[in-house]
Order: C-alpha cells, then structure tokens, then sequence
C-alpha cells in the first residue's frame, strides 16, 4: 500500500465509511451528523487536493489514457471485471470539483436542512452521492465504470423524492426512469465491446478500458458495430448531459430538488455524460464518433438556442437556471462535436466552469427561496439589490459569469467550443462538413446572445426597480457566515478561472491531444 | 444396487424430522402447538449441515442406478433450498401461531413440499424429476388453501390444485412417450436416444418434449399457463405465498435446467423458438399487468412472472456452441439464487406487514420509514434489488443473462434489449412501495413492531444482497461451478 496505488480508492470511497458512520449515530444527535458529514467531505477535498498536488503532470504517454495513482486488482474474476481505478489530466478536474462541491453541500447542510429534516439519512445518501459521482472519473474498467454510474441513481432518487418541493415525487421518478432507461443501453453496448474486443493469451475478453481504447483507437471495431454501439452508448451519455431532445427530465429534477441536490446535479452529475463521451464513447469508436459528430454537432446547437429561448419564457427561478444549464452543456457537446484539441479542451473546460457557475447559482437559488419562500420571479417582484445588497450582488456576478463574460469562467468554454465549430476536425477526419459546423457555430453565436439576455432580463427582475412592500419589513437577512463559508470558494474560483484558465487547460491538454491523435491529428 | 448413504443422509434426515413433527404435535398440548415450527427447524439446519458436508468430496453418481446424484448442482441447490425452508419456518412462526391454524399439519406439508425440493436438484431421471415436482406441488394444494375461512384462500387453493394437476397430467403423457420412443428414463441417456431418432419419431419427439415445456410451464408460471398465481399467492398465507414464489418455483426451475440443457438440449432448434416466445410474453406481461396492481402479494405474483420471464431468457439462447450454453445455464442459476434472496425478503417483510394490515394494499407501507425503519430500509433494498439496480445483488443477477444474450448474438442481442426495457418498466411498480414507505405519511403513526425472527431474517437478507453488491464473484462462482456437464 503506497499512496500512489492506495490515494483513489481511499479517496473515492471514505464517503460509503462515513455514510455508515452517520447510520450509526443515535438518534437525535444532529451535530454529530453534520459534523461527520462535514468532516468526511473535508477529509476527501484534501485528500483529492494532496492527488492533484503529487500527480506528475509532465509524464507522457503514447496512447490514452495516460493514468497514474494506479489500482488495477482482481475483482470479479467469473465475468473478467477488474477493480481497476486511476486518475489522468482529464480526470483530475472533476474528480477535484466532485469533492469541492461536496465539501461546500455539507457546509451548507450545517445551517441548512431542507423539510422535513431526517437529516441521517439526508447525510448518509449525500455521502454515498458523492462517492458515486466520483467513482465515475477514475474508473477504468467498464463494469467498474457502470457501477459507479448507476450508484448515484439512487440516493439521488431519494434526494429529490423525500427532500424536494412541491412536485418532488412526479420529478424523481421521471429522472430515475429516464437516466435508467439511457444507462442500461450503455450497458448493452459495453457488453458489445466486451465480446467484440480484444482477447488476451488465454481467450479471455476483457472490460479495461486502457485496452478497449487501445484496441479500438487501432481500428479494431467494424464500421457498421461502431454504428450500433455508440447509438447504445452515446444514449445513456446524452440523457445524462442531457441533449435536447433527451432534456425532459432536467428542469423537473433540478426545480424539485433540495438546493444541494441541485448543486450537485448540475456541479458534477451532468458532467458524467460529458465526461463519458470524451472518456468512452470517443477513443473506444472513433469511427462511430466521427459518423455521429454532425447529429452531437446539430443536437448541440438546437440545445443552446431552445434553452434560451425556454429560459426566456420561464416564471420560476430555478427552472431558468434548470434550463441555462441545458444550454451550457450544449456548449460542452458541440465542442466534443468538433473533434478538435481545441473543441474538447473547451469542453473539459466548460464542464468544470459550468460545475462552478450553477453550483453557485443554485446556492444563490436556495437562499432566495429561504427569505422569500417562494421563487416565482414575478412574486419576488425585484428590489434584492435593495433589501439584501450582498447577497443581490453576488447572485448579479455570478449570473453574469454564467452569461460568458470575458475574464469569468464561463467564457472560455463557450468561446473555445465556437472557435472549434469555426474549423472542425477536417484535416484528419474525412466527413466533417465546414460549413454544417460554421452553421452551428453561428445558431451558438446567437445562443450567447440570448443567454446574456435571459440572464440580464433577469437580473432585472429579480434586482432591481423597487422592492415590494411586502418585503421590506419582513426582516430578510442578508448573507449568513454559513454562506460567505460555502461560497466564497466559488467565487474565487469563478475569478480565477476566468483569469487564468490554463489551471484547467494545461491538466487536461495531453489526455485530449492523445484522443484527438486517434482521429489521426 | 448400491446406495451411497453419505449422499442421500440429507433427505434421510429432513424424512425422519417430517415423522417427527407430525408425531410430537399429536403430543403437544394446543397452547404448545408453535413448538412444531422448532422441531422443523432443527431439523432443516441438520439437513442443512448434512448438505454441506458433502462439499469438496467429489461427484456421488452412486445411488440407486444414478437415479440420485450428487455434485455440485445438487449441492448449491439443495443448500438453496434448505436456507428458504429455514427463512420461510421463521417468518411462519408468528403468522401460524396467531392466525388459528393447524400449525403441526402445516410445518409437516411444508416440509413435504421442501422434502420435494431437496430431490428435484439430484434427480436425474424422468421419473425422479416427476416424483420430486409432485412432491413439492401435493402439499403445496393444501397449504394454499390454509386460510379455510376466506374464499380468496379457497379459490386460491382449488385453482392451484386444478391447474397443478393438469398440467402434471400433461407432463407425464410427454415423459411417457419419450420413453417410448428412446426406451430410457435417465437424462443422459434419453439426451443420446432423441439423437437417434428420425422422420415421424422426430416429430412425436417434438411433439413430447412441447408437453413436457408446457406442463413446467404451468408450475414456474410462465405466461400463457401463469393465471394461476396471483389468485393463489392472494388467497395464501403470506408465508405460503414465500414458499410458492421462491422454492417451489426454483424447484420447477431447477428440473427444467436439467432436461432442457441436458435430456432435450440436441433437440434445441425445436424449442429454442418456443422458449424466445414464453421469455419475451412472459416478462412484458408480468411487467405491465403488475403496472396495475396495488394490493402488495398480487403484485409480488405479477413481478415474480416478470422475473421468471427474465429466467427463461437463458434457455432461449442455447444454441450448438458449449461456451454460449454454459454462460447461459451459469445465468440461469445464479439468477434464480439472488432472486431467492431478494423475494425472501420481500415475502418476509410482507408477512411482517400482514399481522397489523391484513389486506396489505401498497397504502398500508405508508410512512413505514418512520414506523419501522429496519423493515423500511430492508424493503427498500429488496425492491431496488428487484429492479436490478445497483447498489444491490440484483443487478449482477441480471447483469450475468445481459452478458450470456449479448454473447449469444442475433436473437439474444434482441431479448436482452426486450429484458432492459421490461427493466425499466418494472422500476414503475418496485418504486412504489418505496414511495410509499418513505414518501408519504401513515394516517397510523404508532410505531411498527415486527416479530424478532422475521426482523432477523429481513437483516440477513438485505446484508447479503448488498455484500453480493461489492464480492459478486462468490456468488458468480455457486453458478459457475453447477457446470451439468451442459451442452450435452
């Protein structure tokens, strides 16, 4: 046991230990439970903090992944699949976020406990979450992969169902079934590339994905198989980023949830399809990512202009923001569309300023609603910036950081993915067409637009003019230590992502210039 | 003709404890009666023990003519089928004690029908499989119809008893021709005699082995023979209704592995087809007409045909290739023991349920979270587990007929997508008692208290299935070592 081979899986599972933890502690003693909820999230920041710090960033590698902190063991030897997890430049920014975010939730749970309490359960499914959502960026066995995939499924179902607001059964159901309904074709099509694979000296298959991608960036898949199979694959991805048309279930589950459901949600778990594409779907088939590129591309471009034009019509807070982060993440595809360094750098990019930006968002979201019990654009009636200065103007920047301002963080995303549309992958790629992608581009260019306009339209609404008389006297607090705590982090990072944006990018350029080289650039 | 005793001591013993029971009850004074229950369960755990000590000591084809053998199909299975009898004398206790039943009666029939159950993975020849199925049906009749009082447990029982002797009626004409035509009764050698046969004894063949398929199918429930089971398990005591779903299905289940992947399995391109139909009719019809049940044993009924739909999906992939048909039977057993566990549990909390809300509609779960939260989050699993849903055992259970489906090629692609998509429905109605537990509010706050043994065997079952969750190799390892020689 070293800390190379030993860091991930301590890391990735202390949250199940202390999800058993909070389970064990007798009833009625909440402080306790918070407690161990915020001391494990802390304990796993630093943790991923200390990876992050000793991960030798100038290894190189031929073929991707290039992993380090490696545990590959036996695990299920009957079927071949292996407990096999290790981390790599693209992996470390998110599995970095995943527990930022945690850590922050817990905090805020420390104040707040949305109705009606249970607040052991509440931390236990919290902690599981997060072991799930982290478990995904940094395994490499497929099964492995799934497990951690559809553990998160769960707890979130509960989240949502016990824990959310008004319509919270009919949301967290319909999120269940659909993610489920995608996830088990991904499986379907991971047990394709399990028999069609390759076999090792002793006529096994195998589900590793160092090998699959091996295999499958060396042509090892027939063009028709990788048709079919990134079909199955790509569904359980894009239900989970989701793409329009597969976006129903994301305004419901995001609006019902508890606010921290809701951080986490958008913070990490959309990024799990992002992340599959980029990590699976695109190295294992790149011929099938190639045939696919224009509809990702196209589907991509619709999601950007549909989600702004639906935010526009919103009346209820947090359904906007629900349905902004369609539109970002359909920043974060059509850069993975593009099969570019530059395109997918911006995606890798997009998916962690996204993380950061709406994580904020929907804290800002849940305090609002905590003073005004409702979130109803139209029953706040405007004045914030009147009634709770700081808390207005922290909502206001971090609004305008997700409106893609230059210097915030939300820009570099959008920027790289269109500049990628602007010359997709055509030197290398045969079957990309210019013009289809500069189409895209400029359905993006619009797509910005508007978004800074819904934002703006909004923080009209919400900030400005005059505040009601019936709020002025109701003794709205403005932002508590509690918040400052769980925030203030955000923000920095939103600044500092926006300023320097090579933390992220220098991470990730090697593993996306290795996948970039299989479409032989 | 020889007799290996160390190989048949298991059925020696669970034989003599049902003499025992059913004397010492005549003993018992009425107030003593549930003394029984202890009596049958000391002597499960000793058949249990006898079972086990046949691990690691070879292959036993010895006893009377290789009618009875012993490896290690028989041994996973019978050790499978002594844990559900000690499970459902446990969660018997309370019902049958409090209930105003003829208790000492009740543990000899099921001991009978688990006396059945103990045969069913040994036997090897036609015969056998017959006296073990009827073993385990016979008493079932009776107990079905246990609850003498309720008309539901009358029509339960005659419904059940009709169709059970049918169906066997129809059986046996097929064992009988196959006999005829290959003039043997034992597997192995009825599997080389069909491959002798040509023209119009071919097709009588057929014609016997459709019988055969069709009167199993009566008593695993597949659909279009499966009307039976929800009226039954209804009007059954709740434990009685454990009993049918898990033991005495795996038993048919059990006999069916051995003809179709031993006896009949050269014959598979006659009955593959058939298998495709009653899989994919079988789990899209148990799904949806569950979809529709609120009354809590129905739609354990309804969810156990849907699952007994994703068993049969293994016999319609086999094909010519040994390795497909071994990943396939390896599907097959291992599914039926984790869905053992899993409806264990789900019957064992049912029956904790029933003493407090007879009617056992999914609104009586209302607010269990609060009530009893053990038996909630236990229940919890169990559905999850149901569904196939990580992070419980049922997911590797469906997991492995994926995998053997996809290995298959063409028609296993096609019912493996048929299997998820009747996955995802089934989420629809395990959700809703959940729900129901956790979601919502009971108009009866008072706190829930089930009886110890039954919370004891709830724990156990919910530990298991989430340790299978994280070590799913021991459990992959039971199914892949009751090899059967498959593939003929």
């Amino acid at each position: 046991m070293t800390w190379q081979n030993s860091a991930i899986t301590i890391t990735t599972l202390l949250p199940i230990v202390g999800a058993l933890g909070v389970l064990l502690v007798p009833r009625g003693d909440d402080r306790l439970v918070k407690g161990i909820g915020i001391a494990i999230t802390g304990v796993c920041l630093a943790l991923a903090i200390a990876i992050a710090a000793t991960y030798d960033y100038s290894a190189t590698c031929a073929t991707p992944p290039c992993l380090q902190f490696v545990l590959n063991v036996q695990w299920i030897p009957v079927i071949g699949a292996r407990y096999h997890v290790g981390i790599d430049g693209i992996s470390m920014p998110l599995y970095v976020l995943t527990f930022l975010l945690g850590f922050l939730c817990a905090v805020y749970t420390g104040r707040y406990v949305p109705e009606p309490g249970r607040i052991k359960a509440f931390v236990a499914l919290t902690l599981l979450l997060i072991t799930g959502m982290a478990g995904t960026f940094v395994a490499f066995d497929l099964i492995l992969f799934f497990v951690f995939w559809e553990l998160v499924l769960v707890p979130m179902y509960f989240l949502i169902g016990v824990w959310g607001s008004a319509n919270r059964q009919y949301a967290s159901i319909k999120f269940f079934l659909y993610t489920l309904l995608g996830s088990v074709f991904m499986l379907l099509g991971f047990l394709a590339l399990y028999f069609s694979g390759p076999v090792d000296a002793l006529g096994k298959h195998t589900f590793d994905l160092t090998a699959l991608t091996a295999f499958g960036a060396g042509g090892g898949y027939t063009h028709l198989f990788q048709l079919v199979v990134f079909g199955a694959i790509a569904l359980g991805f894009a239900v989970k980023v989701p793409m329009w048309p597969f976006h129903t279930w994301l305004p419901d589950a995001h609006t019902e949830a508890p606010t921290i459901g809701s951080v986490l949600l958008a913070g990490v778990m959309l990024k799990m399809g992002t992340y599959g594409f980029v990590r699976i779907a695109l190295p294992v088939l790149p011929q099938g990512a190639v045939a696919y590129a224009p509809w990702i591309g196209g589907l991509a471009a619709i999601a950007i202009v549909y989600a702004a034009l639906a935010c526009l019509a919103q009346k209820d807070l947090k359904r906007l923001i629900a349905f902004s982060s369609v539109g970002h993440m359909g920043f974060v595809m059509l850069g993975i569309a593009t099969l570019t360094t530059i395109g997918i750098q911006a995606a890798i990019f997009g998916m962690v300023a996204h993380g950061v930006i709406t994580g904020m968002l929907f804290f800002c979201v849940g305090s609002i609603y905590d003073r005004y019990h409702t979130r109803q654009i139209a029953d706040i009636g405007g004045g914030m910036a009147e009634i709770m200065p700081k808390l207005s103007g922290i909502f206001a920047f971090v609004a305008i950081a997700s409106l893609g301002l230059p210097g915030l963080a939300g820009f570099w995303g959008e920027v790289m993915a269109l500049l990628g549309a602007f010359s997709p992958n055509t030197s290398t790629v045969a079957g990309l067409n210019v013009g289809l992608f500069r189409a895209f581009m400029i359905a993006g260019g619009i797509g910005t637009i508007l978004t800074a306009g819904y934002f703006l339209w909004m923080l009209q609404r919400v900030n400005m003019g005059l505040a009601p008389e019936r709020w002025r006297d109701h003794g709205l607090r403005d932002i508590l230590t509690v918040e400052w705590v769980s925030w203030v982090p955000l923000l920095v990072l939103i600044l500092v992502l926006g300023l320097i944006p090579s933390i992220v990018l220098n991470s990730t350029e090697q593993g996306v210039n290795l996948i970039v080289k299989i479409f032989g650039g | 003709m020889t007799i290996d005793y160390h190989a048949i001591l298991p059925v020696l013993i669970l034989s003599g404890t049902i003499v025992i029971v059913l004397v010492t009850d005549l003993f018992l004074s009425p107030r003593h009666r549930s003394a029984s229950m202890w009596v049958a369960f000391a002597g499960v755990l000793a058949t249990l023990v006898a079972v086990l000590s046949l691990i690691g000591k070879g292959d036993r084809p010895g006893s009377f003519g290789g009618s009875y053998q012993v490896d290690a199909f028989t041994i996973v299975f019978q050790t499978f089928f002594m844990s559900a009898a000690a499970v459902v004398l446990l969660i018997s206790y309370r019902y049958f004690r409090e209930g105003g039943f003829y208790q000492g009666e009740y543990y000899f029939l099921l001991l009978t029908s688990f006396l059945g159950c103990l045969l069913m993975p040994a036997s090897r020849d036609l015969l056998m499989l017959f006296l073990s199925l009827e073993l385990v049906s016979a008493p079932g009749f009776l107990m079905a119809a246990f609850r003498k009082s309720d008309v539901k447990g009358n029509e339960g029982g005659l419904k059940f008893f009709l169709i059970g002797v049918l169906s066997t009626a129809v059986m046996l004409y097929g064992m009988s021709l196959i006999y005829g035509l290959t003039g043997h009764l034992q597997l192995a050698a009825v599997s080389a005699g069909l491959q002798q046969l040509s023209g119009a004894k071919e097709t009588l063949a057929n014609a016997a082995i459709l019988f055969v398929v069709v009167g199993f199918a009566f008593k695993i429930s597949a659909v279009p023979f499966q009307f039976w089971a929800p009226d039954t398990y209804e009007g059954s005591p709740v434990p009685v209704a454990a009993f049918l779903g898990v033991a005495s299905s795996a038993a048919g289940f059990a006999g069916l592995l051995q003809l179709m992947f031993v006896a009949f399995v050269h014959e598979y391109a006659f009955w593959v087809p058939m298998f495709v139909a009653l899989s994919l009719v079988t789990m899209t019809l148990g799904n949806l007409v569950a979809l529709q049940q609120r009354q809590v044993v129905r739609l354990l009924a309804y969810s156990g045909i849907a699952q007994t739909g994703y068993i049969l999906l293994p016999f319609a992939l086999v094909s010519a290739d040994p390795s497909i048909n071994h990943s396939a039977f390896q599907a097959a057993v291992t599914y039926i023991l984790i869905y053992g566990i899993m409806n264990l549990g789900a019957f064992a909390v049912t029956t904790a349920i029933s003493s407090r809300h007879p009617l056992l509609q999914i609104q009586d779960f209302a607010g269990l979270a609060k009530r009893a939260p053990l038996l909630a989050m236990a229940m919890t699993v169990f559905m999850v587990s149901l569904a196939g849903v990580p992070p419980t055992g049922g997911f590797w259970a469906k997991l492995l007929i994926f995998q053997a489906g996809i290995q298959r090629g063409g028609v296993g692609v096609l019912l493996a997508v048929a299997m998820v998509i009747n996955s995802v429905i089934s989420v629809g109605y395990y959700f809703l008692i959940p729900r129901a537990m956790i979601f919502e509010d009971a108009e009866d706050q008072t706190p829930f208290r089930s009886p110890i043994l039954v919370t004891a065997v709830v724990a156990v079952a919910m530990v298991a299935l989430l340790v299978i969750f994280i070590v799913p190799n021991a459990i992959y390892r039971l199914g892949e070592v009751t090899s059967l020689g498959s593939g003929g």
